[in-house]
């Protein structure tokens, strides 16, 4: 009998118990990825280093480890770790909203320019020194990150309104945003601080502090925990507004929170960590191959392999060229697009 | 206690695509909506959904006006088909017949044995059954119809409205689809083009042209030559069925 089958749970993902199986592992995963990759780099960290350190300033403990080991692990590797796991999740999940919602696979952060007024932003706090002492590098990336969104919906509106409106505005601001930023390094950098800004035009997460892990790590818990209550709102969108209405969504509320939130939590990780590239548009990709296409499932599997990801990609350009590290928006890029090739080849038919 | 129009306009952008409209449909009922292109079928239904709101006059659900009714409370007694609702997601027909049982989700999900029954039955009234596991993608136009209107039947809906659903059908999907519809225990407001399919099928007929209501009863009372020629502009001669009663429509060049 066929229908037997057929009325078993659903056809990916598998069955509950098995899938909170999966996800706990992939939770372990990402704990032992984070250790694992602290122990990687120039200088010589162990695993029982890492254990011993984090005992010390987590349980209370008072185990002897030499002072520059306890340095590189508790001011630079461990919360460079964290904000690679915490971008990996956030971005992630942008992809993931603006893709339900705009009914789009090919959207992300990037399309939506969100990015490159973030890195606009960045460029003019650091090079012609526009608000560069109340500011910082990253207040000015995430001004411009807000500014080029604002002025993509904007646009959008003008137009007439519409998800595909949406992407041309995106398409434009981006470009619009692009030029901006090289017209302000090719007038007013010199060589250096173009060498600073390139490297973070393309990502880095070189000198981040546990200051910027806690604001991506809070960031991406509550888009996390957000995107969880709103699962069901963002399956409602797959067949557009007009149906999602219909099943009782409030449609431009939950468009309006949903699209503030994904450019918050952009502008978040961009300012920490640069304009990282790809993420958002491979990873719900990935996570729909391995999870299926709703969301409830969805969202914590995208945040965790996201995490996962970029916990392993930072791991990896901070010890390929060693000691000079390769931006990670180039690494994203490198691993990220085969996996992507990959993952079309084998749906085919229906990205 | 029926979802009722009095007097519904919508002033769409400066055109009336829909001009004082009462409708009052009995329950259980099928209502056949009629009209030429850009009669405001769809616009009432649009109206009737609460998707859209209207600019005079007003939509009740049970007396209530439907505007002050909380979206998911309205969604857990009206669905919708409209037309051309695709996706680009990679969804099974179970999937998208789940998403009918959003509306009666709480704030810590749903009663899982009522979604499970509500899925399982809509599946099985439209024949889905064993196509439950299917990819949307591969599915027909008659099918991926059936799929919503299984997704709409999961909502355990007492009013129906469809949106041109026979539209891109061949003749015996049609059939079928109309049958599955006037069976069901629902009252169903539904657009139709073909006045022969609206004539078989429906109890009552409200016919529009230029958004205004210019007919409405029962089929045979409705569908007069004179009626289809002020209407559609053709010509038509109309004979009564002897064994169903019910009015036959040909063409004349």
């Amino acid at each position: 009998m066929t229908t037997a089958t057929a009325t078993a749970a659903p056809t990916r993902g598998g069955s509950r118990p098995r899938f909170v199986g999966v996800g706990l592992a992939a939770l372990a995963l990402l704990l032992v990825s984070v250790g694992a990759a602290i122990t990687l780099g120039p200088a010589d960290v162990s695993l029982v280093n890492v254990r011993d350190i984090l005992l010390n300033h987590l349980g209370g403990a008072d185990i002897p480890v030499r002072v520059s080991k306890e340095a590189i692990v508790w001011e630079d590797r461990l919360p460079r770790a964290l904000v690679a796991a915490a971008c990996g999740a956030g971005l992630g999940l942008c992809g993931l909203i603006l893709q339900s919602l705009l009914r789009n696979p090919l959207a992300d952060p990037y399309v939506l320019g969100i990015s490159s007024g973030a890195s606009s932003g960045a460029v003019v706090v650091a090079i012609l020194g526009v608000g560069a002492s109340g500011l910082g590098v990253p207040g000015g990336a995430f001004i411009g990150s807000l500014v080029s969104f604002a002025a993509v919906l904007g646009i959008a509106r003008l137009a007439g309104g519409g998800d595909d409106k949406l992407i041309l505005a995106g398409i434009a601001v981006t470009q619009l945003f692009s030029a901006i930023t090289s017209f302000v390094i090719f007038a007013f950098a010199d060589s250096d601080a173009t060498r600073g800004v390139m490297f973070w035009l393309l990502g880095s997460l070189e000198g981040v502090r546990w200051n910027g892990a806690a604001l991506c790590g809070i960031a991406a818990i509550a888009g996390t925990l957000l995107c969880l209550s709103r699962a069901h709102v963002l399956d409602a969108f797959a067949f557009g507004d007009d149906v999602a209405a219909s099943l009782g969504v409030h449609v431009k509320r939950e468009r309006a929170v949903l699209i503030a939130a994904a450019a918050l939590l952009t502008a978040t990780m961009v300012s920490v960590a640069g304009a990282i590239g790809f993420v958002g548009l491979v990873l719900p990709h990935a996570a729909r191959f391995l999870a299926g296409p709703l969301h409830l499932r969805l969202v914590p599997v995208t945040a965790l392999i996201g995490a996962i990801f970029m916990v392993w990609v930072d791991a990896l350009s901070r010890i390929a060229f060693s000691p000079s590290p390769l931006p990670i928006g180039v690494s994203t890029a490198l691993v990220g697009v085969p996996v992507f090739i990959a993952i079309m080849y084998r749906r085919r038919r229906t990205l | 206690m029926t979802l009722q129009t009095r007097d519904v306009a919508w002033n769409r952008g400066g055109r009336l695509v829909v001009d004082g409209v009462t409708l009052d449909p009995r329950p259980g009922e099928t209502v056949g909506l009629l009209g030429p292109n850009g009669s405001g079928k769809s616009s009432l239904i649009r109206l009737l959904s609460g998707v859209a709101r209207p600019t005079a006059g007003v939509v009740t659900l049970d007396e209530r006006p439907l505007a002050e009714v909380p979206r998911r409370e309205a969604a857990r007694t009206i669905a919708t088909v409209t037309q051309h609702a695709d996706t680009t997601v990679d969804v099974t027909v179970r999937d998208i017949v789940c998403l009918g049982r959003i509306p009666h989700r709480g704030v810590f999900g749903g009663d899982r044995r009522a979604d499970a029954d509500a899925v399982s039955e809509a599946l099985e009234r439209t024949g889905l059954t064993a196509k439950a596991g299917e990819s949307w993608h591969r599915l027909s136009g008659g099918e991926r119809q059936r799929v919503h209107i299984a997704r709409a039947l999961a909502q355990r809906p007492r009013e129906l409205l469809l949106d041109e659903p026979t539209n891109h059908l061949d003749i015996r999907h049609q059939l079928d689809l109309l049958r599955l519809i006037t069976e069901l225990p629902v009252t169903t407001v539904v657009a139709l083009h073909d006045l022969n399919l609206a004539a078989m099928f429906c109890d009552a007929l409200l016919v529009l042209k230029d958004g205004r209501a210019v007919a409405a009863g029962a089929p045979a009372q409705v569908l007069t030559p004179e009626l289809i020629a002020e209407v559609y502009e053709v010509d038509a001669a109309v004979t009564v069925d002897a064994v169903s009663g019910r009015p036959q429509i040909a063409f004349t060049i």
